[in-house]
C-alpha cells in the first residue's frame, strides 16, 4: 500500500489560498495521511522597517501588517509603547479605541464566515454575508475616514471623535445586524449541506489544542477558554460585560458556532460601549516623541486570536526592537495536524477555518552563531518559568 | 437540396447554431437567476440586460492562447473537447421539436439519447486523464466516481414516463398526455421528476454536486490544463448539455412541445427555462457536497425513490388505470 500514496501539493498558488504558503499533503485515495506546511513567501519585512522609523512612522507601518486586523496590530504596538511611557490615556480614548476593535472584529468574522462558505461551495452565503459586511465597513469608513487602514490609533490616544449622530446611526446598524446574525446562525447550524461538509471535519482535541498553543476562536471551539479580554483585560474590557464563546465540537462546525456567536457578543459591547460612553479628552493633548528605555510585551485578541507585540525601546525616537507574533502563527501548526484523516474535499475548509493570514505571519529569523561569546541558548522550561514569574509580579496572574 | 437538407438540420436548425444560441441564452438565465437569489445584479452590460455575455466569455477565450501541457497526449487531448461537443449535439438532434419528429424519430430513440448524454461525463474524465496533472487527475476520477453514483437513478427516472406512454420513442411519450387526454399523469410522475431534475444537476455538475470542478478544492478538476478554444469548447458543451437535459427532462415530464412552429417553440422556451430555473434554485440553496456523500445520498435517497416512482407506475398500470 506504500506505493498508493501519493502527494498532492497545494500552493504557493492555489484558488482557495488568497496568499502564498505551500502545503505538501501526502494522499492516499482521498484521504490524507500526512501534511506538511511551509512558508516564507511573503516576507516584508517590517519588523526591520520598524526599527529605521520613529515611533508614529512605525506605527502606521504596522497597520500594514494585516489587511484585516489593521487595528489590532497598532493597538497592541501603542499599547506597549505607552507602558514603557507610562501614559494614562483618557477613557474616552480607550472607549473609542474598543469600539474600532470590535467593529474590526465584526468585519473580519464576517469576512471569514463568507470565505468558509465559499470554500465549500456555498456561494449564496457568501454573497449575502459579504453584503451585510458592508454595513460595517460603511460605519468605520463614517468614523474614521478609511474602510481597512482606520489610522485612529496614536501614542496616548485616538485621533478621531465620534459625534452624537454616528452614535446613534451605529446602534440602529447594530440591531440590524443582529437581526441578520441570528439568521446566519441559524443557516450555519442547520442548512443540511454545509453541516454536512463541516461537521466532524478537522477535529483538534481540547488537550491537543492547549498542547499546540492554539489562539483564538480557533482554541475555543476546541473549548480551550482562552481570549486575551477576559484573561488579561487590556483597555476597559474589564468594565464590559459579554460572554466568553467557547464549542465543544472541537470541529469546523464549532469554528463557525464560535465565530458566529462572537459577532452577536461584539455587537453587544459596541451597543455597551456607546451608550456608556464617558465624555473628555479623546487624547494626551502632548506625547514626547522620544520613549525612555525600556521594554514591554503587549497582548492583544485580534479577531483571530491573541496577537502579541514585543517593543524595545533605547531612549530615542526609534524604536531598538519591534516583535510581532501574528495569531496564525500560534495556529497554522495545529490547524495542519487537523487536516490528517479527512478527506481531499475538505483542505479548503480545514485551513480556511483558521482564518489564515499568511502575509501578517511571515517573519525571517537567523541565528547567528557568535564564536567567541558562544550562541544563547534559552531552554523552554527557562523561558516558561520566566514568563510566570514575570506575569506573577507585574500583572498579579497566578498560573 | 436533398443532400443541402440534412446538413442544414445539422448545422443550423435543431443542430448547432440553434442549439448554441438558445443555449447561451438558458446559460444567461441562469446566471440571472442565480445572482437574483444573491442579491446580485448578474450579467448587465454585453447585449439587453447582459443577454450577450455568454457569448462574449465564450468568443473571448477562443481568441486565447491554447496551451497543451508537455506531458499530456497531444491528439487525445485535442480530440476530447470536439468529441464532447459533438455528442451532446447530436443528442439534441433527437429533441421532439418542430418539423424533426419524422425525421428523426424511431423506436427507440430514448436510449440513444441516454448514451449521448453518457458520453461527455467519460469525455471529462478522459480529458483529464489525458492532461496529466495532479488536478486533472482527482478531478477525473471524481467524474467517474460521480458518473456511477447518479446515472442509475437518472435512468430510472426517466424510464417512468417511457412506462406510462409505453413507448420508448421520445416523440411518443411527449404527446402521450395530449393524444390520451390524461393530463393527471404528470402529477404522479412528480418524484421522477425531481430525482431526473437533482441527477441533471449532477450530470452538469453544478454546485451542490460540482465536485469534480470544485474550484477551490482541485483548481478546474478535468479541466485544469485546458485553455483558449478547448476550453471554450467545453464551455459551449456544457450549456448546451444544460439546454438538452432541461429540454428532454420537459418533453418527458411535462408533455413536450407541440403546435408547430412559433407555438411549439414558445413551449419549448417556457418549459426549457421553468427546468433550468429550478435548477438555479437549486445551486444557489445548497453547498457542496462530497464525493462519499453524493454516492450515499444517490444510493441511499435516489435510487429507491426512482424505483418506488416506478413500482407506482408499474401497479397503476397493472390496473389498468393508465
Amino acid at each position: 500500500m506504500e506505493e498508493s500514496v501519493f502527494r498532492l501539493p497545494v500552493g504557493p498558488q492555489h484558488p482557495f489560498l488568497k496568499e502564498p504558503a505551500k502545503f505538501d499533503f501526502d494522499i492516499q485515495g482521498e484521504e490524507i495521511v500526512g501534511a506538511r506546511m511551509n512558508f516564507g513567501y511573503n516576507h516584508r519585512g517590517i519588523e526591520k522597517g520598524c526599527e529605521a522609523r520613529n515611533y508614529y512612522q512605525a506605527m502606521y507601518l504596522l497597520e500594514r501588517v494585516c489587511g484585516i486586523c489593521s487595528h489590532s496590530h497598532t493597538t497592541a504596538f501603542v499599547q506597549a509603547v505607552e507602558e514603557i511611557m507610562k501614559l494614562e490615556v483618557p477613557k474616552r480614548g480607550l472607549y473609542l479605541r474598543m469600539v474600532d476593535c470590535e467593529l474590526e472584529r465584526l468585519h473580519s468574522h464576517l469576512l471569514w464566515l463568507g470565505v468558509a462558505a465559499h470554500e465549500v461551495g456555498f456561494d449564496s452565503l457568501f454573497m449575502l454575508v459579504w453584503r451585510d459586511r458592508e454595513l460595517v465597513m460603511d460605519i468605520l469608513e463614517k468614523i474614521s475616514g478609511n474602510r481597512v487602514n482606520y489610522a485612529i490609533n496614536t501614542i496616548g490616544g485616538v485621533r478621531r471623535d465620534i459625534t452624537d449622530a454616528q452614535r446613534k446611526e451605529i446602534l440602529g446598524i447594530m440591531k440590524t445586524l443582529k437581526q441578520r446574525l441570528d439568521y446566519y446562525a441559524k443557516i450555519g447550524t442547520h442548512e443540511p449541506s454545509f453541516v454536512g461538509r463541516i461537521k466532524g471535519v478537522g477535529t483538534l482535541s481540547a488537550e491537543r489544542a492547549a498542547e499546540m498553543c492554539a489562539v483564538g476562536p480557533f482554541a475555543r471551539a476546541s473549548n480551550v477558554a482562552t481570549d486575551v479580554r477576559k484573561d488579561d483585560p487590556y483597555a476597559c474590557y474589564a468594565e464590559m460585560d459579554f460572554k466568553l464563546i467557547t464549542s465543544d465540537l472541537c470541529d469546523i462546525l464549532g469554528r463557525v458556532i464560535v465565530r458566529v456567536y462572537e459577532m452577536i457578543e461584539s455587537c453587544t459591547i459596541i451597543e455597551q460601549l456607546l451608550e456608556t460612553m464617558p465624555e473628555g479628552e479623546i487624547a494626551l493633548a502632548k506625547v514626547s516623541r522620544r520613549v525612555p528605555e525600556g521594554a514591554a510585551v503587549s497582548r492583544y485578541e485580534a479577531p483571530r486570536g491573541e496577537d502579541v507585540h514585543f517593543v524595545r525601546s533605547n531612549g530615542t525616537d526609534k524604536p531598538e526592537r519591534v516583535r510581532v507574533r501574528a495569531p496564525t502563527l500560534a495556529n497554522l501548526e495545529a490547524a495542519t495536524e487537523s487536516v490528517i484523516g479527512a478527506y481531499v474535499a475538505d483542505i479548503p475548509i480545514a485551513i480556511a477555518s483558521i482564518d489564515p493570514c499568511f502575509s501578517c505571519t511571515d517573519r525571517m529569523a537567523i541565528v547567528l552563531r557568535d564564536r567567541k561569546r558562544g550562541t544563547r541558548v534559552t531552554t523552554w522550561e527557562e523561558l516558561r518559568r520566566r514568563g510566570i514569574e514575570w506575569y506573577g509580579k507585574n500583572k498579579g496572574i497566578r498560573f | 437540396m436533398e443532400v443541402v437538407k440534412p446538413l442544414l438540420y445539422i448545422l443550423v436548425f435543431p443542430g448547432f447554431l440553434f442549439q448554441f444560441v438558445f443555449s447561451t441564452y438558458l446559460e444567461w438565465m441562469d446566471r440571472k437567476f442565480y445572482a437574483r437569489m444573491q442579491n446580485r445584479r448578474g450579467p448587465l452590460y454585453t447585449g439587453f440586460r447582459g443577454v450577450l455575455q455568454p457569448v462574449a466569455d465564450i468568443l473571448k477565450l477562443f481568441f486565447k492562447e491554447d496551451i497543451v501541457p508537455a506531458r499530456a497526449d497531444r491528439f487525445m487531448f485535442s480530440l476530447m473537447p470536439i468529441l464532447g461537443l459533438a455528442a451532446v449535439v447530436t443528442a439534441g438532434l433527437y429533441l421532439p421539436v418542430w418539423l424533426f419528429t419524422p425525421y428523426n424519430s424511431f423506436e427507440g430513440d430514448l436510449i440513444v439519447v441516454l448514451y449521448l448524454l453518457s458520453l461527455p461525463s467519460l469525455v471529462l474524465f478522459l480529458a483529464g486523464w489525458f492532461s496529466v496533472s495532479p488536478y486533472s487527475l482527482i478531478g477525473a476520477t471524481r467524474v467517474l466516481t460521480q458518473l456511477f453514483a447518479y446515472e442509475v437513478p437518472f435512468f430510472l427516472a426517466l424510464l417512468t414516463p417511457a412506462v406510462v406512454a409505453g413507448s420508448w420513442q421520445i416523440q411518443k411519450i411527449a404527446v402521450y398526455p395530449w393524444t390520451s387526454g390524461s393530463w393527471w399523469v404528470i402529477g404522479i410522475q412528480l418524484l421522477a421528476f425531481l430525482v431526473a431534475l437533482l441527477t441533471l444537476q449532477a450530470k452538469l455538475e453544478r454546485v451542490p454536486f460540482d465536485i469534480p470542478e470544485a474550484e477551490t478544492e482541485v483548481v478546474g478538476g478535468p479541466l485544469t490544463e485546458y485553455s483558449g478554444k478547448k476550453l471554450a469548447m467545453f464551455r459551449i458543451q456544457k450549456d448546451i448539455l444544460m439546454l438538452v437535459g432541461s429540454a428532454f427532462i420537459a418533453a418527458l415530464f411535462f408533455g413536450g412541445f407541440p403546435g408547430g412552429l412559433w407555438i411549439g417553440g414558445l413551449w419549448l422556451l417556457v418549459k426549457t427555462s421553468i427546468v433550468v430555473f429550478l435548477l438555479s434554485v437549486i445551486r444557489a440553496s445548497f453547498a457542496r457536497i462530497r464525493i462519499d456523500q453524493i454516492v450515499t445520498f444517490s444510493w441511499k435517497y435516489l435510487a429507491p425513490a426512482s424505483l418506488v416512482q416506478l413500482l407506482v407506475v408499474l401497479i397503476l398500470k397493472g390496473n389498468g388505470v393508465l
